[in-house]
């Protein structure tokens, strides 16, 4: 596999954590919906590769799963944040933070604020 | 280290994937049936709703195997599946896998049996720290005819402060009576200088060892003793340390106890076996004081200093030996011309060994080849059978890597099951087979089966598996399988290609096996030139019991110092022998007139001074000499030609005679009469001594040659340490020794009785080494012929069955059947007299290279090699002839109806 889609996981990782953080336990269709919901349009995806993440997060132990019973009494894999998937979110929030700040800097900078 | 974690991970998922896939799966399945509720919710048909929610999610198939990829291992995982296929395929055909890993078993295991002597002979010769830096010294009178004459005291000097070596030491060896234990017993000794085990890097067990640097001129009297010795002699006592014990009558302090594992370095066996070791510094009693031209006929071994090759070493070495020479020109006369060689420790232990066993491993590497060449052509002929499934995955677009890799895992999995079987089968007969091998290899104790053997094993297996699955995958890569499925209509058949191939794999069997054969055939006919051969002496119903009196370091003390004081105890030797059941003669002599029982150590090799022929300045041709009792020679069946044998009259007082034989008759005394004419063998001896009878050649020194010079001197005229005493007669072997044994100890309590053996043991013992190569050569030529003759049964049968319905035509259209048979014979005919001209060009540049281990044959041999060539095409004739008769009785209807 290539660079890219390492780069691209990699966010599809860091919505996955932040998902559950805001919303707590949640199934896989539920951290799809509202992935799908937060980011609108703007983010072409496709949903099914959301899974092999969230074996790979489970499998590294950022997220932990059991299964239960969904609203409609469905029986549903259902997945939680663990304390070292908090860390992780932590500190990637922080990386992506000031990546994005720096990025911002750069781009509000004229030619005419050059010294 | 990134790389490394991934693959750890990659490796645990490969062993869990099944779980993981199986949970995607679902929880792909649950999301689908989710989001299609959804949709069904927002109006959609049941249709349209799960083929939204399909779209959506995107093409499960590829996610699930995307996935799989990248976190398992595809490689490993295919080769697990060619394997689960490969058993199944083995399982599906038993007859074809057992003989194919029987086949492969036997020519493994017997690899692996031979190769685990020689890792143990030729590759590890030497159980010491830095082997290679260990140097036998030698040096040689060209210009007298002699060679490893040992060196003098000053020379030993000299080389040692060189800067040569680190350390070069003098060891003599020979056995020794130790009392002082719980039994008189003879033991094998080495007087050695003190830096011996210096040289050697070795450590004790406990207790020191000698002082390297030790200047005591003779014996220090401090003595180390071998762990077995230890063990036996002394049980094993704790308190060793300092306890002394008597050597021929001399007292000797006990310092220090070899390792158990420690083996001594040598060329016989007995040396190897050493089992106490004196320092001596060889330049004081009772040795003679040093002198440069007296040699000490000794062995020098040494250490070289570090960094320095040999060829380096050699060269330094030349130099000083060119300035020793410049600098005392009387004692290196310009005609000696002495030289000094280095001889690297390995190749002076291993020696004459070295020939038969690198011949044993190409024997049996020629049959395991043979074997892998016999699997080869089952592999294809099965090959041909399978073209169709081949050629139906091919369709479905199994890529040709792919099948060629599958077929490769099939034949790695036939070979690895072969030795898994050969190495079982080896750990087995383990036992068995050490008791074949012959006594004299040298480090025959530390032959096992370690772990660089089954390495090699694995090393082999795979290289057999590449062999015989080669041939098969190459074939595979070639087909085409639109031609294969459109055959298949009408009967299989194999490519052309296909069958040159298998035609070339049985002429390379043949021509292998002919090579074997002929080998083998040189080897016999060796043997049985060298068993046929007239001894020149009668073994039958003759033991001989060996027997050592003491030589004390001072001769003031010898009670056996004269002759006349050693022939009173060898009359009443004589005297009491006669005495015991069943002997109708007996006889003494020294070790050396033991036929073929002494080994180099025990002979006796003297100057030859012949009254008239004065060597002007050369050195004196060096000869043996043996001393025997006037009985010897009636004792041991010894032909008279001229003159007289010892009589009883001659004694210490009448003047010295001596009998010879023929050889020496005709070596030193060409075109004269020998009789009557004077010799001596020291030069420093006022009396000369007078040749009176002559007697044919014996093979007494070895079997191979038949004219070797000997003198045998009386034994009542002069001292022999060494004695052998000869009892013929109805014996029993069983209780002979020990009645010796009391009589010999009723006379002096102090004289150990040991080595009793049969003569004809002796003689057939001496055979042994090549008997053992023989046998093994034999056995791995006719297990070559069977496979193949096997070989050229399979092919010429797969012929006959491919052909079935050519032939049925044939005698539908009124062929005769005597020229169906005689079609099918050429074709087998054609295949072996082709391998036969392989395999006789192959032979003969291989009994050449085998030339060193015949004996009265010439490597050329017309008779063996036209014999044998006749042998190899009969069989080929016979296995063709079973497959030839069943093409002669097909029966046109049937076969033309089966296709």
């Amino acid at each position: 596999m290539g660079e890219k889609s390492d780069v691209r996981q990699g966010t599809l990782a860091l919505m996955v954590l932040k998902t559950l953080d805001v919303l707590g336990p949640q199934h896989g269709y539920g951290i799809a919906r509202r992935i799908e919901q937060i980011s609108g349009d703007l983010l072409e995806v496709n949903q099914g590769t959301l899974y092999p993440l969230l074996l790979k997060l489970e499998h590294e132990g950022s997220i932990s799963s059991e299964r239960g019973a969904s609203e409609n009494n469905r029986k549903a894999r259902f997945y939680r944040l663990t304390a070292a998937g908090r860390r992780q979110l932590r500190a990637e929030t922080r990386g992506w933070e000031q990546t994005a700040a720096i990025m911002a800097r750069f781009f509000e900078v004229k030619a005419e604020d050059l010294p | 280290m990134r790389f490394l974690r991934r693959f750890l991970e990659r490796l645990g998922n490969f062993a869990s994937r099944r779980r993981a896939d199986q949970r995607l799966r679902e929880e792909m399945e649950d999301h689908l049936a989710l989001q299609t509720e959804e949709n069904l919710r927002a109006g959609m048909p049941r249709a349209e709703a799960r083929r939204q929610a399909l779209l959506k999610f995107g093409a499960v198939q590829t996610i699930r195997e995307s996935h799989h990829g990248e976190q398992s291992l595809p490689f490993a995982e295919s080769l697990l599946q060619d394997l689960r296929y490969a058993f199944r395929q083995l399982a599906n055909s038993p007859g074809f896998a057992s003989i194919a890993i029987l086949t492969v078993a036997l020519g493994i295991g017997a690899t692996t049996a031979i190769y685990s002597v020689v890792d143990a002979t030729l590759l590890h010769p030497l159980p010491y720290p830095h082997p290679d830096q260990l140097v036998r010294i030698q040096d040689d009178l060209p210009g007298a005819g002699a060679r490893d004459v040992g060196l003098s005291v000053q020379e030993w000097w000299d080389l040692q402060n060189s800067g040569i070596f680190q350390y070069l030491s003098i060891q003599g060896g020979g056995s020794v009576n130790l009392t002082g234990a719980s039994q008189p017993a003879r033991i094998y000794f080495k007087p050695v200088s003190p830096n011996y085990f210096a040289v050697l890097g070795a450590k004790p067990q406990f207790g020191r060892l000698f002082d390297p640097q030790d200047r005591t001129p003779g014996f220090t009297l401090e003595v180390v003793i071998s762990d077995g010795l230890w063990k036996r002699a002394f049980g094993a006592d704790p308190n060793i340390l300092g306890r002394s014990l008597r050597l021929d009558n001399d007292t000797y302090r006990v310092i220090g106890v070899m390792p158990p594992g420690f083996r001594d370095q040598g060329r016989t066996s007995e040396e190897r076996n050493t089992e106490l070791w004196a320092a001596v510094g060889f330049a004081g009693d009772p040795l003679p004081p040093p002198q440069r031209n007296v040699r000490l006929r000794l062995e020098a071994t040494a250490r070289l200093a570090p960094g320095l090759t040999i060829a380096a070493a050699q060269s330094r070495l030349d130099a000083l030996v060119a300035s020793l020479q410049k600098q005392y020109p009387a004692d290196y006369p310009l005609q000696s011309a002495w030289t000094v060689r280095l001889v690297p420790l390995s190749e002076s232990v291993v020696g004459n060994v070295r020939q038969p066993l690198v011949l044993l491993l190409g024997a049996v590497a020629l049959v395991l080849l043979i074997g892998c060449v016999n699997v080869a052509n089952l592999q294809l002929a099965r090959a041909s059978a399978r073209g169709r499934e081949m050629a139906v995955r091919q369709a479905l677009g199994a890529a040709r890597s792919r099948l060629v890799r599958q077929l490769l895992t099939e034949s790695l999995l036939l070979s690895m099951l072969g030795g898994i079987a050969g190495i079982a089968l080896l750990f087995c007969l383990k036992g068995t087979l050490l008791s074949i091998v012959p006594d004299s290899l040298p480090r025959l104790n530390d032959i096992s089966i370690s772990w660089g053997v089954l390495l090699f094993a694995l090393g082999v297996s795979v290289l057999a598996g590449t062999i015989f699955g080669l041939a098969p995958a190459f074939h595979a890569s070639l087909a085409d399988p639109c031609q294969m499925l459109r055959q298949e209509g009408r009967g299989s058949k194999g490519s052309a290609a296909q069958t040159r191939t298998r035609s070339a794999l049985v002429v390379s069997e043949f021509a292998l096996s002919l090579v074997l054969m002929i080998a083998a055939g040189l080897l016999l006919r060796s043997f049985w030139n060298l068993y046929k051969e007239r001894l020149g002496f009668d073994p039958s119903n003759v033991i001989t019991v060996q027997t050592w009196l003491p030589v004390p370091n001072d001769p003031k003390t010898d009670i056996y110092g004269t002759a006349a004081q050693e022939s009173t105890l060898l009359r009443e030797i004589l005297r009491r022998g006669k005495s015991l059941p069943g002997v109708e003669e007996v006889a003494v002599g020294d070790l050396a007139a033991l036929p073929l029982g002494h080994g180099h150590n025990d002979l006796n090799p003297f100057p030859l001074i012949r009254e008239g022929h004065e060597t002007q300045g050369k050195e004196p041709p060096i000869v043996d000499a043996s001393v025997v009792s006037p009985e010897y020679f009636h004792l041991l069946g010894m032909t008279l030609l001229r003159g007289r044998l010892f009589s009883d009259s001659d004694v210490d007082t009448t003047p010295s005679v001596a009998v010879i034989n023929e050889a020496m008759a005709r070596t030193y005394w060409p075109n004269e009469d020998p009789m009557g004419k004077h010799f001596k063998l020291r030069p420093a001896n006022p009396t000369w001594t007078t040749v009176v009878g002559i007697v044919a050649n014996a093979r007494s020194e070895s079997l191979e040659q038949a004219n070797v010079p000997q003198i045998y001197l009386n034994a009542y005229q002069r001292t022999a340490k060494d004695l052998a005493i000869f009892l013929r007669g109805r014996l029993d072997p069983a209780t002979i020794p020990e009645q010796v044994r009391e009589q010999v100890q009723s006379v002096d309590r102090e004289l150990p009785v040991f080595g009793a053996r049969m003569l004809p043991d002796v003689v057939s013992g001496a055979l042994s080494q090549r008997r053992f190569a023989m046998d093994a050569v034999l056995l791995f030529a006719l297990t070559a012929l069977l496979l193949a003759g096997l070989g050229i049964y399979g092919t010429i049968s797969f012929v006959v069955g491919e052909r079935t319905r050519e032939i049925g035509v044939r005698i539908a259209l009124g062929a005769q059947r005597k020229s169906i048979l005689g079609m099918v014979m050429r074709k087998g005919l054609t295949l072996a007299i082709a391998g036969a001209l392989v395999g006789f060009v192959a032979a003969l540049i291989v009994s050449h290279l085998m030339a060193g281990l015949l004996y009265n044959i010439s490597p050329s041999d017309p008779l063996t090699f036209l014999g044998l060539t006749l042998v190899l095409t009969a069989v080929a004739l016979a296995a063709c002839y079973i497959p030839a008769r069943r093409a002669m009785r097909v029966n046109p209807i049937v076969a033309l109806r089966y296709e």
